[in-house]
């Protein structure tokens, strides 16, 4: 049996709130969605051009990543490929879905086509952290912490990646909520074990 | 590997889409269906009475339950055991319902693919409830990787691993929003390729990890990676899927010169085939005979890992190389071995290879 893996690190994001490792780092309440996100954006003075074009599921989904690894996870701290993510959702890319075929009914546009699929937010986290390895994305009814744990975990005593981000993101109208971890072997100062207990714990944090 | 099936417009047994494609019979045609494109477009589509479509199931789910029934057939697996587990891989399910249905909160739930994965778990028993994969275009292929890994573990000692995907106006109006169609039968790794055909279809695999079917072919290797470079164009070197490659290769212990084909993703757009053959070249395998059957098939998305697995490993069984359907001259930067004539040969293992959106690849190694 290995060690158990380690919860370096949690975000979650939910109910026009940001939590970082169960402090509250940022409140906007009441805001709709799209207006939330962006506040987020400009209360964390990210630069990211990118963030404007993705729709609000990559738009969560990446915010969370950044407020996950900020002061976390040094960059370039491992190879590419050493870094994966397993995520999980109930909607898949639904929210936006509903968009596209309502403009495709005009002229369809291929910069929302391309956010008609859920694992596009892996790839713009990917891409912003030059993230190479491991990933997947799974549609749950609801977040089944067992089941991620068992995929982690198998990346990971397998020696197939080093780090993983993983958990839920989920947007559908104005309901949203992202949990994200970062998992690793080594045990440090603040980080618990990644067991279902304290996955499921953090998920309920609000 | 205990048992398979492939549903698809051109057969509905393994045996009988392999027949077919040595006939070089091909599911892709001008296709007429205002309720998916105003104008005529090339794409291999279920006929109506091709399916008998049940109350209260779609044309995916019927798809799904179709194609895990005839490979149960063929095997003594047990769906109710709680030692099987049911896994789906699907890139957009039920979408279609959005274009027909008045949206509502009841619609929402029955679109979710996890109302789908209930549907058919229900109707064979299954006791666990199924995993569900939607990863763009290698979903298929990670279905499989999936199937392999939890059998490893040892959670589970039976994986049926199904796939499908069915084509609607959403997709086909995406796809031609990028300009990625085809106005004609698609032409692989062909100097004048010009797009790809979409396709409909299931599949199913059943692995098993117990002793009776050791003599098998098995799962050798898979592995999964991200371009980590652009959401809807493929890397332009081809390094991130040569890693996927190669970390397959590593895991079923084999050397490159140990495959003795590889049957890629070759979707027939412009930057898909050059990134494929760069990727094959990076990983030693430039001289290994690569076909793609798409020209057979098209891109049947979330069931295409799947089809295209089942059909190479008939290849492997019967020895039969079979070849890339449109393909004349080489359009690509890379020397890569594209097979053009159907023909003999005694092989052993073979790769597999998947690419799409969100910069995903996978490959998978399956072996004797």
């Amino acid at each position: 049996m290995p060690a158990e893996n380690q919860i370096i690190s949690s975000c979650v994001i939910e109910q026009g709130t940001v939590f970082k490792d169960g402090s509250m780092l940022f409140e906007n309440k009441g805001a709709d969605l799209a207006e939330f996100l962006l506040s987020i954006y400009q209360h964390f003075q990210l630069n990211y051009p990118r963030f404007y074009k993705m729709d609000n599921l990559s738009k969560l989904g990446w915010l969370a990543s950044e407020v996950l690894l900020k002061d976390t996870y040094e960059k370039d701290q491992y190879q590419p490929e050493e870094m994966g993510l397993v995520l999980a959702n109930r909607n898949s890319s639904l929210d936006n879905d509903i968009k596209y075929l309502e403009s495709a009914k005009e002229i369809a546009s291929p910069s929302l086509f391309v956010y008609t699929l859920p694992n596009i937010v892996i790839g713009e986290i990917c891409i912003r952290n030059n993230f190479k390895g491991e990933h997947g994305f799974y549609i749950q009814d609801s977040f089944d912490a067992g089941f991620i744990a068992g995929q982690v975990d198998y990346l990971l005593n397998n020696n197939i990646l080093k780090a993983c981000i993983c958990g839920w993101v989920e947007v559908l109208g104005q309901d949203y909520k992202a949990a994200l971890y970062l998992v690793e072997k080594n045990q440090t100062d603040k980080s618990v074990p990644f067991s279902i207990k304290n996955i499921n714990s953090i998920f309920e944090t609000f | 590997m205990v048992a398979d099936n492939v549903l698809s417009p051109i057969g509905k047994t393994t045996a009988g889409n392999f027949d077919q494609l040595k006939k070089s019979v091909s599911g892709v045609k001008e296709q007429n269906k205002p309720t998916v494109s105003p104008k005529p477009f090339f794409a291999s589509l279920f006929n109506k009475d091709d399916i008998n479509i049940e109350a209260g199931r779609t044309q995916f789910e019927q798809l799904l339950i179709d194609s895990i029934s005839d490979a149960l057939k063929n095997s003594y697996i047990d769906p109710k055991d709680k030692k099987t587990i049911l896994i789906i891989s699907s890139t957009k399910g039920n979408i279609g319902l959005l274009e027909t249905e008045e949206y509502t909160l009841e619609l929402e739930k029955r679109i979710a693919l996890s109302t789908s994965g209930r549907l058919v778990a229900e109707h064979f028993g299954f006791v666990n409830t199924p995993i569900i994969i939607s990863n763009a275009c290698i979903s298929g292929v990670v279905g499989i990787i999936a199937g392999m890994r939890l059998l490893r573990t040892g959670q589970y000692e039976n994986a049926i691993v199904t796939g499908g995907d069915v084509i609607s106006s959403f997709i086909l109006s995406g796809f031609e929003s990028f300009q990625a169609l085809s106005p004609k039968v698609c032409r692989p790794f062909d100097k004048s390729r010009n797009g790809l055909n979409l396709g409909e279809g299931a599949a199913t695999i059943i692995l098993s990890t117990n002793k009776k079917y050791a003599k098998n072919i098995k799962v050798l290797g898979g592995s999964v990676s991200n371009d980590a470079n652009h959401i809807s164009g493929p890397s332009r070197t081809g390094k991130e899927l040569s890693l996927a490659i190669d970390q397959s290769l590593k895991e079923a212990g084999l050397s490159a010169n140990e495959i003795d084909f590889i049957s890629a993703h070759g979707t027939a757009t412009p930057y898909n085939d050059e990134m494929e053959a760069k990727a094959i070249s990076l990983s030693g395998l430039q001289s290994s005979p690569v076909n793609s059957l798409k020209g057979y098939y098209g891109h049947t998305l979330g069931a295409a890992g799947l089809i295209e697995s089942i059909i190479s490993i008939q290849s492997l069984k019967e020895g039969v190389l079979l070849p890339t359907p449109g393909y004349k001259e080489s359009g690509v930067t890379q020397s890569v071995n594209v097979v053009a004539n159907i023909q003999p040969m005694t092989a052993k293992n073979f790769l597999k290879t998947a690419s799409g959106f969100g910069g995903c690849n996978a490959a998978i190694i399956f072996g004797k």
